[in-house]
């Protein structure tokens, strides 16, 4: 079991302990305590569906930001057969915040994109802990195209706080960058799913996410700025971040009714972290679902379909 | 209850004063209003662009200009505290509903699209309508076969319509692909300052980008980008001048020049 967990977290994982220590004394044959951690194993179901069946906004931001929660190297590695990770923009670098590759998925040719976060130290150092360069933008643009070029189905999977926002970022273009691949994503010949798994931030998470069908895990979320960035600049003070992530409306199902995603992908109880096989495999279904439904779809209307659905997107008052 | 703020923000200092006598921003010289209008808000003496509303962009460029698409105005689908007043207080300010005006102009003999930002409307911040004013007026121009042009000045994306103004840049990048479709010139200009949302989608994909001098023109703010890289920003940093020495801009025109530049360039695609 993860040992990093947060504070609203901090009951079950006790009571979890307090499971385990029990069955090892059962195990060991000390004491016969099978009502009591039946007992327990009940109360601990009743707990976890109390605490995650309310969870506030900013709570759910947690989640998503859970140092534990898989990241796109352990899909990759759940999810696909093989993989051949396609490096470098052909320009500058090869930025490590997005992977690209081709993968397998139960047999199926996939093109993969993601952000990486990293997990260890010195991981999450190399990878720019997710937040892309432009390069980044320009190799998943390299990658979507090659998709295109040979009819294969690109899936992207979000997960970045934003894009990199430092001077080499702006001397090579970060703005442009994200541009681009947002008009060209919007009309490349192939079906594009798209999946927020954990954090989706701002423009950085839309440079790699316009596609056909746009879905969202259970405790991910997307938002146009971070918590922490509105507070502050609206009312000059990060700590107030849990009232802008109320106000921004930046959760799972906040987002299907603003008619921003389309889905929203379950996870396994207490969230993705706790269960990350259980995770990988919910996303891997949906995946091939998706794969399967839009392949049925000829292509010239996919990329009618997937402009009009962004077209349509925003709240606007007509006077007559 | 929320959101209360600790102390009350300090007014911003007008841009234009009112007023007979104005002080560069940049340099402090004292210039005359009735010449510093005549030279389009430039101080003769360092060339410094005041930011100017919609409507000067509009009487500067344009010999003839009829509105279209005003009948939108923004709603507060998030419920967003203070939304509503923060328009109501922008709408007494300006004239405008919105941080964008655009119509069909007469520009030299050309007839084109011309969409205005207008940065003394919430900092020419993007949400649903000038997501969508900018989407019919790429729409409007595929239709009529004339080219665009949209005059850009914003800070970014409309933080208090959350996420849909983060999807404006969606509609309008997803949109342009059928202007450039249907090869229908788009010019793209950017004023100080344009950042953020709108400078990672329609402002960066015109078929020609022009920059008129000493804008800011870049993705994060600076103040982000300095608490993040905990270094001093080189000089120029995110100024026109030093986007195009990075090879982003296509060219810096003076505001001065800019009708006679984008009448060459219409006068380039139709022949
Ligand atoms: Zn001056």
């Amino acid at each position: 079991m993860n040992r990093t967990f947060l504070e609203f977290e901090k009951p079950i994982v006790e009571l979890e302990r307090k499971i385990d220590d029990l069955k090892l004394l059962q195990q060991e044959g000390i004491a016969d305590l099978g009502d009591e951690i039946a007992g327990l194993e009940k109360k601990l179901k009743k707990l976890q569906d109390d605490i995650y069946g309310s969870l506030t906004r900013w709570q759910r931001v947690q989640l998503a930001r859970h140092p534990a929660r898989p990241y796109f190297l352990d899909y990759v590695r759940y999810i696909t057969e093989n993989f051949l990770e396609i490096h470098g923009d052909g320009c500058f670098r090869d930025d490590p915040a997005i992977i690209c590759g081709l993968a397998r998925i139960k047999g199926k040719s996939v093109v993969l994109i993601g952000q990486e976060k990293g997990r260890t130290t010195k991981e999450k150092i190399k990878r720019n802990f997710g937040m892309a360069h432009p390069e980044g933008y320009r190799k998943a643009l390299k990658v979507a195209r090659l998709a295109a070029r040979f009819g294969k189905p690109l899936v992207c999977l979000v997960d970045t706080t934003g894009a990199y926002p430092g001077i080499g970022a702006e001397e090579r273009g970060q703005a442009q960058a994200i541009a681009v691949n947002i008009k060209e994503f919007a009309h490349l010949p192939t079906p594009i799913i798209v999946v927020i798994t954990g954090e989706g931030g701002s423009g950085g998470a839309l440079g790699i996410g316009v596609g056909d069908v746009i879905a969202i895990m259970q405790y991910a979320y997307y938002s146009v700025i971070s918590p922490e960035g509105c507070a502050s600049i609206l009312w000059r003070d990060a700590s107030k971040a849990p009232e802008a992530a109320e106000a921004l409306k930046v959760t799972a199902q906040d987002l299907i009714e603003l008619g921003v995603v389309d889905k929203v992908i379950p996870e396994p109880s207490g969230g993705a972290h706790r269960n990350p096989n259980e995770a990988a495999s919910i996303l891997r279904d949906f995946i091939l679902g998706e794969i399967d439904r839009l392949s049925g779809i000829p292509v010239e209307e996919l990329v009618k379909k997937r402009i009009e659905k962004f077209q349509g997107m925003g709240v606007v008052k007509r006077d007559i | 209850m929320f959101f209360r703020r600790k102390k009350p923000k300090l007014e911003a200092k007008k841009e234009i004063p009112d007023g007979l006598w104005i002080k560069c921003n940049s340099c402090g010289e004292i210039l005359y209003r009735k010449e510093l209008a005549k030279k389009l808000w430039i101080c003769e003496k360092c060339g410094y662009h005041f930011k100017i509303d919609s409507r000067r962009y509009v009487s500067i460029l344009t010999d003839e200009f009829n509105e279209l698409f005003s009948e939108f105005s923004p709603v507060n689908s998030l419920g967003f505290r203070d939304y509503e007043e923060k328009l109501e207080k922008d709408y007494k300010k300006t004239g405008l509903k919105d941080a964008i005006i655009c119509g069909e102009a007469e520009i030299g003999n050309h007839n084109v699209v011309l969409s205005c930002m207008d940065f003394f409307f919430r900092g020419g911040s993007m949400g649903s309508v000038v997501g969508e004013k900018v989407k019919l007026s790429i729409l409007h121009a595929m239709n009529r076969k004339i080219p665009l042009i949209v005059v850009c000045a914003s800070g970014g994306a409309r933080m208090q319509e959350g996420i849909l103004s983060l999807m404006q840049m969606a509609k309008t990048s997803a949109t342009l692909n059928l202007l450039a479709d249907a090869r229908i010139p788009y010019i793209s200009i950017l004023t100080n300052p344009t950042t953020a949302g709108v400078m990672a989608s329609y402002a960066s994909l015109g078929d020609i980008v022009i920059a008129e001098p000493g804008a800011l023109i870049g993705f994060a703010g600076p103040r982000v980008i300095r608490d993040t890289v905990r270094e001093e920003l080189p000089p120029g940093f995110q100024t026109s001048e030093f986007l195009l020495e990075h090879g982003m801009l296509d060219a810096v025109v003076p505001r001065d020049r800019l009708k006679e530049t984008l009448i060459g360039i219409l006068d380039f695609f139709k022949s």
